[in-house]
């Protein structure tokens, strides 16, 4: 029985599932890797010892208390709740910036002289390129010249930046398994370019974008790097908050935000992965 | 063929030909004041912040300090040394994962997706997290490895080279994968079986057809992953404790902790410039639409 | 019904309104860098005629189309519908019905609705709108089918959708980009005389883009044969066929052997052999003979005067149904080989051999359909 299993036929050019066994070993081994390293804070997070045990020998809520009512405390120095707040608002305000003009710029790119995309394509995905290191000391030092430091704005403006080339690549590709002749058919019926786009492109396109708009929210809610030098004083992110925390001491209520965190990621990566298949391509 | 000079509309055609690319060029001019004003100008401050000294002119004493600083040398070599390693690493572990997903059925080869994807969308923070204490001293794996035996104290495995590089690893994986698997996905089947037919074996038709095939994957792959662990802040300041010290972290402390301009932008604009050079080499062996595939 | 079209448009149509209009193009000229796509080109097409643009792939017919429906721009020229300037006015103010090579539906709609949208956009009532919508669907035969989605339809059903849904608005002009090419045989040929019916019926001036020359010449009152961006000739089908003014149109067209000739003196000379020719010889030169398989046959034994002559081996003796094809290599004086094609139809039972492969033959051609072309 074992042996009938270990010799199917795995590939078309006939080899043996006995043959490949060590290629199945170290792929589960990766992936296995790649998954449970972020799933174990999870049960931790309920561990009631300072020390997060795994498994926990005693289970409590302390950590998501202490997160959840960190607002009630007297010393704001870890306000985490106020800091997810501004991290949700930023995150909010990206999609309300990025996806607009990320697809706006996308159908520009595909519609426009190739010769000119050539030349544009690498310099709209330029924030994915440069060091976000330096792009967040620039802004910085930018910023502090216009007294944007701290605020919400300059974070927003700092997080699209990031979340344009998502935006934008995700919905160029959407138009590029689009079929731009339905646009011209509408057009040579009557519609005006712009009728033309609203009626017929975008109810086709729509999921693409939704899906862009769940990845420009997960980047600026995720941004770390540009959120430690601009943002500060009342308007701290999460991410901020989270990585002086790290650095100074390992406090564990970072194990229940982590949770909290992995659940709206996968969440929203669901949903991204389902709506992504859901725009029809003729 | 003689053409009349004074051709019937042609002024009013060429106004309207130039009407239609301006609209579409237009359409993109809000994502180029974005990126004009958020990058080009503060890059190019940073340029030239670079070359001021610490007296307020002009010098290349930010850039001589870095060749001839002990300390700056040292972060050089730490940079590229983790780097380089964790590129070989992903690509070494990387790679068989790829190559099974691409050989599996597409409802398969999702799920497995989904589980490369799954770390990759959670937060870089929650990831190095997870690492610092499972790597830690009271850590998951030296509870294990004491619990079974194997060893009678503690490891370390974090605020070193070793934690620096295992987390670094973890984040980088998906960004080799994910060109890796779509290259090889897209290679014709039909050509590993050409291949039997001729002759080949299996193990010959992989080394001589398919492994050539997957290379730009591979090198896309590669490229970026070393791109971004050059530049790479978060994991290596979390992981490395203080002692694994990364250009990135220099960088910042240089600004948070000497409020030195000079000298952070002078490394920065080396990072860039490294940066570029590579990027540039990769454009040369890969299509740009290939590095922004997902 | 209306059977073969003639060489023109048959005046027994019956008019109804004269709702079409005439297409004036004049000195169209699209530059590619230094490649000419359309290279001043002028053509009038006549209101309520069916004119096919027929060219091999790349040869500018599509772009023709394209600056007709607006979509793109020449460098310059003018294209008049009637008695409009046209040629600055953008594709939706233009009244065109245009059908796409791949039909281009709109996937999220209905076939109702995407037949509505011209409606739609014109701002007609809803219940005139369904009204419209059923006559259109009920004139390419797809009536019931209003709320199937596009992707439950069949190619062919796609096809007239795509048809109903440019013509519901009654345009005055209909234009065709290789409507027909992605389906398959039996289908496209019965689509060709349905389309042809179509026109007849609905009476608008319709331009219809092919590189299939059997379906220009079934479908078309004239045709212009465009190769180069350039416009070669211009002419009913059986212009076009019978007296094709260059060695390109004749290959295109139909199957043919062209044969190269020399005049000289006002003598037609092949190799050393002298042939008579239908049409006058005015210059001296080099030029081809065309010779079409269906025109050539076996010589009977007695030579008559009214007939050229051609000896040669018998290569191949190919079945092809209801034809029989020899392929035979002409004993040339030249030097030169030159292989012809003779088609026999293969008539009921004779008891008159073919030639069998090996054998000399000698093949004959009426004065009268010897033509030669430079």
């Amino acid at each position: 029985m074992a042996n009938n299993f270990l010799n199917r036929n795995v590939s078309e050019t006939q080899i043996r599932l006995k043959d490949r066994i060590w290629l199945y070993a170290i792929s589960f081994t990766v992936l296995f890797l790649l998954i449970v390293p972020s799933l174990v804070v999870i049960p931790m997070s309920f561990s009631a010892s300072q020390y997060l045990e795994f498994p926990p020998k005693e289970w409590s809520l302390r950590w998501y208390e202490n997160y959840f009512f960190s607002w009630k405390v007297e010393n704001g120095f870890n306000d985490w709740m106020s800091a997810t707040w501004t991290s949700f608002k930023v995150a909010i305000l990206t999609i309300v910036v990025a996806t607009p003009i990320g697809t706006m710029a996308a159908y520009g790119l595909v519609n426009g002289s190739s010769r000119l995309s050539k030349i544009l394509f690498p310099i709209f995905i330029s924030p994915m390129m440069v060091p976000i290191i330096l792009v967040a000391i620039g802004l910085f030092y930018f910023f502090v010249q216009f007294k944007l430091v701290g605020s919400v704005l300059g974070l927003v403006l700092g997080h699209s930046l990031v979340a344009m080339p998502l935006v934008l690549i995700i919905v160029f590709s959407a138009l590029k398994n689009y079929d731009m002749n339905q646009e011209k058919v509408a057009r040579s019926l009557g519609a005006t370019r712009f009728r033309a786009f609203r009626e017929i492109t975008l109810p086709q396109i729509k999921f693409s974008i939704v899906s862009a708009s769940l990845i420009a929210f997960l980047t600026s809610f995720d941004e770390i790097i540009i959120s430690l030098f601009v943002a500060g004083g009342d308007n701290s992110t999460i991410t901020r908050s989270m990585f002086l925390a790290l650095r100074d001491q390992i406090d564990p209520t970072i194990a229940a935000i982590s949770t909290i965190l992995i659940i709206v990621s996968s969440g929203l990566l669901i949903l991204v992965q389902l709506l992504g298949n859901k725009d029809k391509s003729t | 063929m003689s053409l009349t000079s004074n051709n019937i509309n042609q002024n009013e055609l060429r106004k309207l030909a130039a009407r239609e690319g301006y609209t579409f060029f237009g359409l993109t001019v809000p994502y180029l004041i974005m990126v004009t004003a958020l990058i080009a100008i503060p890059v190019g401050w940073l340029f030239y912040l670079s070359f001021i000294g610490r007296d307020g002119t002009f010098s290349f004493e930010n850039y001589e300090r870095m060749w001839k600083s002990k300390a700056y040398i040292k972060i050089f070599i730490t940079t590229f040394k983790i780097s380089i390693l964790t590129t070989i690493i992903c690509a070494a572990i990387g790679y068989p994962l790829a190559y099974f997903m691409s050989q599996l059925s597409r409802k398969w080869a999702n799920i497995c997706m989904v589980g490369v994807l799954i770390p990759f969308w959670t937060s870089l923070l929650v990831r190095t997290y997870a690492w610092l204490v499972l790597l830690q001293k009271k850590g998951l794996l030296n509870n294990i490895a004491i619990d079974m035996g194997l060893i009678s104290e503690p490891i370390k495995f974090v605020h070193n080279t070793t934690g620096t590089l295992i987390g670094m690893v973890h984040i980088m994986l998906p960004f080799l994968i994910l060109p890796l698997y779509a290259n090889m996905r897209a290679i014709d089947k039909d050509c590993m079986k050409a291949a039997s037919s001729l002759g080949a074996t299996p193990s010959r038709a992989f080394w001589t057809v398919f492994l050539p095939l997957s290379l730009p994957g591979l090198l896309a792959g590669l490229l970026i992953v070393f791109v971004l662990c050059l530049g790479f802040y978060v994991t290596p300041a979390i992981l490395g404790g203080g002692k694994v010290i990364m250009a990135a972290m220099k960088i910042s402390s240089n600004i948070e902790l000497y409020f030195s301009w000079g000298a952070a932008s002078a490394l920065g604009v080396v990072l860039l410039v490294v940066t570029a050079i590579i990027l540039f080499i990769a454009s040369k062996l890969v299509s740009i639409d290939q590095l922004g595939s997902r | 019904m209306l059977g073969h079209p003639g060489p023109y448009f048959t005046t027994n149509r019956v008019t109804m309104e004269n709702s079409s209009l005439n297409i004036s193009i004049k000195n169209v000229t699209k530059k590619y860098d230094e490649f000419y796509a359309l290279k001043d080109i002028s053509l009038d097409i006549t209101s309520g005629e069916f004119m096919t643009l027929l060219g091999p792939s790349g040869s500018g017919k599509t772009t023709l189309l394209m600056v007709l429906a607006g979509f793109t721009n020449p460098d310059y020229g003018s294209v008049k519908f009637g008695e409009e300037e046209v040629i600055l006015k953008p594709p939706h103010l233009r009244g065109i019905g245009m059908v796409f090579q791949n039909y281009a539906l709109f996937p999220h709609m209905t076939v109702e609705q995407n037949v509505g949208y011209p409606q739609k956009l014109r701002g007609v009532s809803k219940s005139e709108t369904s009204k419209t919508v059923e006559e259109a669907l009920e004139t390419v035969k797809l009536e019931g089918l209003g709320h199937r989605r596009v992707d439950e339809l069949s190619g062919g059903q796609r096809q007239r959708v795509a048809l109903a849904r440019a013509i519901v608005f009654k345009p005055k002009i209909l234009l065709m980009d290789e409507p027909l090419s992605a389906l398959d045989k039996k289908l496209r040929e019965e689509m060709q005389i349905e389309l042809r019916q179509l026109h007849d019926t609905l009476n608008m001036t319709t331009v219809y883009v092919t590189h299939d020359q059997k379906e220009a010449l079934t479908m078309s009152d004239r045709i212009t044969v465009i190769n180069g961006g350039e416009l070669m000739q211009l002419g009913t089908p059986n212009e076009i066929y019978e007296h094709p003014e260059n060695g390109f149109i004749a290959d295109f067209i139909g199957e043919s052997t062209l044969i190269p000739v020399k005049v000289k003196n006002s003598k037609a000379l092949i190799g050393k052999t002298e042939i008579k020719v239908a049409q006058p010889l005015s210059k001296d030169g080099d030029f081809l003979l065309v010779v079409r398989p269906e025109k050539v046959f076996l010589a009977p034994p007695k030579k008559k005067k009214d007939q050229n002559y051609f000896e040669g081996d018998l290569l191949d003796s190919i079945f092809q149904g209801e034809s029989q094809l020899l392929v035979i290599k002409l004993t040339s004086s030249d030097g030169e080989d030159q292989v012809l094609r003779v088609r026999i139809p293969n008539q009921s039972v004779t008891d008159k051999a073919l030639p069998a492969i090996g054998e000399k033959v000698t093949i004959a051609l009426k004065v009268a359909d010897s033509y030669v072309v430079s």
